[in-house]
């Protein structure tokens, strides 16, 4: 059965270790929804946040070669209920079409937006949330006609209070059986 | 890495700090990773590499090949045989380009070696300058890991990583780029070859309750079955393996690359898995209840169709790769970590036992096989000659303990099921990637690592010429190789695939073969060629009491057939023998 699954990935910041991690995707076909990278709370490590729709199996399997790569530090996955999550929409509307009734500026209340900017001719309206809130805010706000739209990847913290990695990069340190 | 010129920073490290340009750092750094023999083709881009070299000539001995890709698979070859780190060195673009089969070839098989590749200056990178390519990009999915050195002073560390990496864990090839500018620049060198990567485990601790739950299963079993991989190789447990086999009694089998770890003649060897295999380890797997894979991976060549693999087995899989656990066939109860640690650590726990019954089952599947297979081969009724005797003769005219290459194809199967082995790290052959043109320059990089042993190639026509300018790398080192060509006049696997699953159609299999004697004259190699079944044992005679290359060719017979055959998607127990 196919699922969603976050994936974090933490990585040394390397060039090219982007390009490493989804070939490990795109060589099973699987399609990214959605991927963002960043730095991390740890100094020095990259994450990757990676969205996908597949199976459990399948994702355990992923999880070992993206592990398998020199780089890599780590990776964790989890379904959508056990992270914290959120992206980030922007729409643009027409200016006159924001001042021609009061619908817009309901919408934006009522789904917790806001006004980032508004010129005579068009504004910009600003949105967070998990990809079905900021969809439906698309679909009604694209009544009154959205001329640009965009969605960022995904972010996740997980609900623990450090970064998973923390504890693993100490265990890490005092490991000594990783020298040959 | 930034290193400081005053030597007094660094208290505990009383080595001066050695100033020198970059490609004599690249000399330095592997001559401190112990490395005597190295292949390679120079070029525009690794000149001064080269220039390097000439003056550690006595210390570091290059080899230069005809190809690149012979380059890579020499030092593949030099590798299985020796279990050091292959290396080689190309110049950049089509130096470069004609390593990457050998590359992939190593990373599929799991060979280490680190390969040096030259590239265009630093400030040139990404503007599609004379020879540039993207070395880095294009090796990126075939290397266990990859580099490219843009400044002089990161070489020693980025060699002592390669190198650290190739070797460790599941072996693999290593790819460092050094652009020129590097290779020109000056840097203070000092070489540290232990080095730590915190986002790199190459093995782990094994857990103990896997090693009870794995003796528990073991103890339980009534049919247990052993799959003895390369990682037994690799891993250098060939002893360890033994042990635990004789103290369970458990019947093993192996994998091509897994060859040689068991001697031919151990009562407990029964015989290879897979699509050529025998035909009692294919039909057992799935009469087993217990399947103990050691080192391995279920490639589809061994597992045939995995919705009906070993369907009544529990699976142990010792593993140091965790990659490859369920990665195929699911496992019960995996073992990560080094074989040579958990083999004995089962073998300590596990209940002194026999099979006997159990084997007796194997040797009876083989007596079918030689009756319907082996003896026809062996000792054919027809005319013509098959590869089988061939291998035979050659086998036993070096004791059943020479070192045996193959190319890829019948040959290949063929001498895998005939040549008979005593000793470990004997076989050096293509398995993952199935390189036609591999055997030929493996030969030579074997023959060089392991110069007090006899080493044979078994090669195709086809393949042959696929690297067949490798003679002269031959001719060059002296490199006292015996190249059995066999000669079907056909990409004879391909042909026997069209005979049986494309209705004969031969399309573009039947090869117009030039004057393999006159190729031999021709790179000074001396060789001779055999019709008929009286000339045989004369040739092969000749050819062992030769003291230097030879080729000797033997026309076998055109359409002769691999049996017993795995047809794809078929599973093991549908093995066909006939
Ligand atoms: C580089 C490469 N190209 C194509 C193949 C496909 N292939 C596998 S076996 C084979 C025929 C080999 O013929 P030959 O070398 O004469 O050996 P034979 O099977 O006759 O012993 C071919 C073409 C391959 N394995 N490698
Ligand atoms: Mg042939």
């Amino acid at each position: 059965m196919k699922q969603e699954f976050t994936l974090s990935i933490y990585s040394e910041n390397h060039v090219g270790l982007l390009n490493q991690i989804t070939t490990i995707f795109t060589r099973r076909h699987i399609n990214i929804e959605s991927l963002t990278t960043s730095e991390s709370a740890i100094p020095g490590v990259h994450k990757f946040t990676i969205v996908v729709f597949t199976s459990r199996d399948q994702i355990n399997k992923l999880l070992g070669q993206i592990e398998r790569r020199i780089d890599v530090l780590k990776a964790f996955v989890f379904t959508a209920e056990e992270v914290i999550h959120q992206e980030i929409a922007l729409y643009k509307v027409k200016t006159e079409a924001l001042l021609n009734s009061n619908e817009i500026e309901k919408l934006v209340r009522q789904y917790g937006a806001r006004i980032l900017e508004v010129t005579s001719e068009y504004t910009v309206i600003e949105k967070t949330g998990h990809k079905d809130e900021t969809q439906e805010l698309f679909d009604k706000l694209n009544r009154f006609g959205v001329s640009q739209f965009v969605r960022s990847g995904r972010i996740a913290v997980t609900k623990l209070n450090q970064e998973l990695l923390s504890n693993y990069l100490v265990k890490l340190e005092n490991d000594l059986s990783i020298l040959d | 890495m930034e290193t400081k010129t005053q030597p007094e920073t660094k208290e505990a490290n009383p080595m001066k700090k050695q100033r020198m340009n970059g490609s004599e750092a690249v000399i330095q750094s592997l001559l401190h990773e112990g490395v005597d023999l190295i292949f390679g083709y120079p070029g525009g881009a690794i000149m001064p590499v080269y220039d390097a070299l000439y003056h550690y000539q006595e210390k570091l001995r290059h080899v230069l090949v005809r190809h690149e890709q012979g380059a890579v698979h020499a030092a593949q070859g030099f590798a299985r045989v020796t279990g050091k780190v292959g290396v080689c060195v190309v110049t950049s673009g089509p130096g470069a380009t004609n390593a990457v089969t050998g590359i992939a070839d190593a990373m599929i098989d799991s060979t280490p070696m680190v390969v040096i590749s030259g590239q265009v200056a630093s400030p040139l990178l990404g503007t599609d300058a004379f020879q540039e390519t993207d070395v880095v990009g294009i090796t990126q999915p075939i290397t266990k890991w990859n580099y490219q050195v843009k400044r002089a002073e990161e070489i020693p560390e980025a060699i002592a990583k390669a190198f650290y990496i190739a070797r460790t864990g599941r072996p693999g090839p290593v790819v460092l780029d050094i652009t020129k500018d590097a290779q020109f620049g000056m840097l203070d060198f000092e070489y540290n070859k232990q080095v730590k990567i915190r986002s790199y485990k190459p093995t782990f601790p094994i857990k103990k309750d896997s090693i009870a739950e794995a003796v528990r299963l073991i103890n339980l079993s009534k049919k247990p079955l052993a799959l003895v991989g390369q990682g037994v190789i690799l891993g250098g447990a060939e002893d360890e393996l033994k042990t635990f086999l004789e103290k369970t009694g458990i019947p093993a089998a192996w994998t091509l690359l897994g060859l040689s770890a068991l001697p031919s003649d151990h009562p407990l060897n029964v015989g290879m898995l897979g699509m050529h295999g025998n035909y009692g380890p294919n039909v057992k797997t799935n009469e087993s209840d217990l399947i103990i894979a050691i080192g391995m991976r279920f490639d589809d060549r061994v597992t045939g169709n995995v919705q009906k693999y070993a369907t009544n087995a529990k699976v142990i899989h010792l593993e140091i790769d965790k990659a490859e656990i369920n990665k195929i066939i699911y496992a019960d109860v995996p073992v990560v970590g080094d074989v040579k640690q958990s083999l004995p650590m089962i073998t300590e726990m596990v209940s002194e036992t026999n099979h006997d019954e159990w084997v007796k089952e194997f040797r009876a599947c083989d007596k079918i096989e030689d009756q319907k297979i082996i003896t026809p081969e062996l000792y054919p009724a027809k005319e013509g000659l098959t590869m089988g005797e061939v291998v035979r003769r050659v086998t036993e005219a070096y004791d059943n303990d020479a070192i045996m290459v193959t190319d890829v194809g019948q040959q290949q199967m063929i001498a895998s099921r005939y040549f008979k082995f005593k000793n470990t790290r004997s076989v050096v052959t293509s398995g993952g990637l199935g390189t036609m043109g591999f055997g030929l320059p493996a030969a030579l990089g074997a023959q060089l690592g392991m110069p007090e042993r006899p080493v044979c190639l078994f090669v195709g026509d086809g393949g042959i010429q696929m690297t067949i300018q490798e003679l002269g790398t031959i001719y060059q080192t002296k490199a006292p190789v015996k190249i059995i060509l066999l000669n079907n006049n056909y990409l004879g696997m391909v042909r026997q695939w069209q005979e049986l699953f494309f209705d004969r159609r031969y399309a573009s299999t039947l090869l117009e073969n030039p004057d393999f004697q006159t190729i031999c004259k021709g790179y000074y190699v001396e060789s001779s060629i055999v019709h008929k079944r009286e000339e045989l044992d004369d040739a092969v005679k000749k050819m062992v009491e030769h003291d230097g290359p030879y080729l000797l060719e033997v026309r076998v017979e055109k359409e002769g057939n691999v049996f017993p055959m795995v047809p794809t998607g078929a599973s093991v127990s549908e093995i066909r023998l006939e």
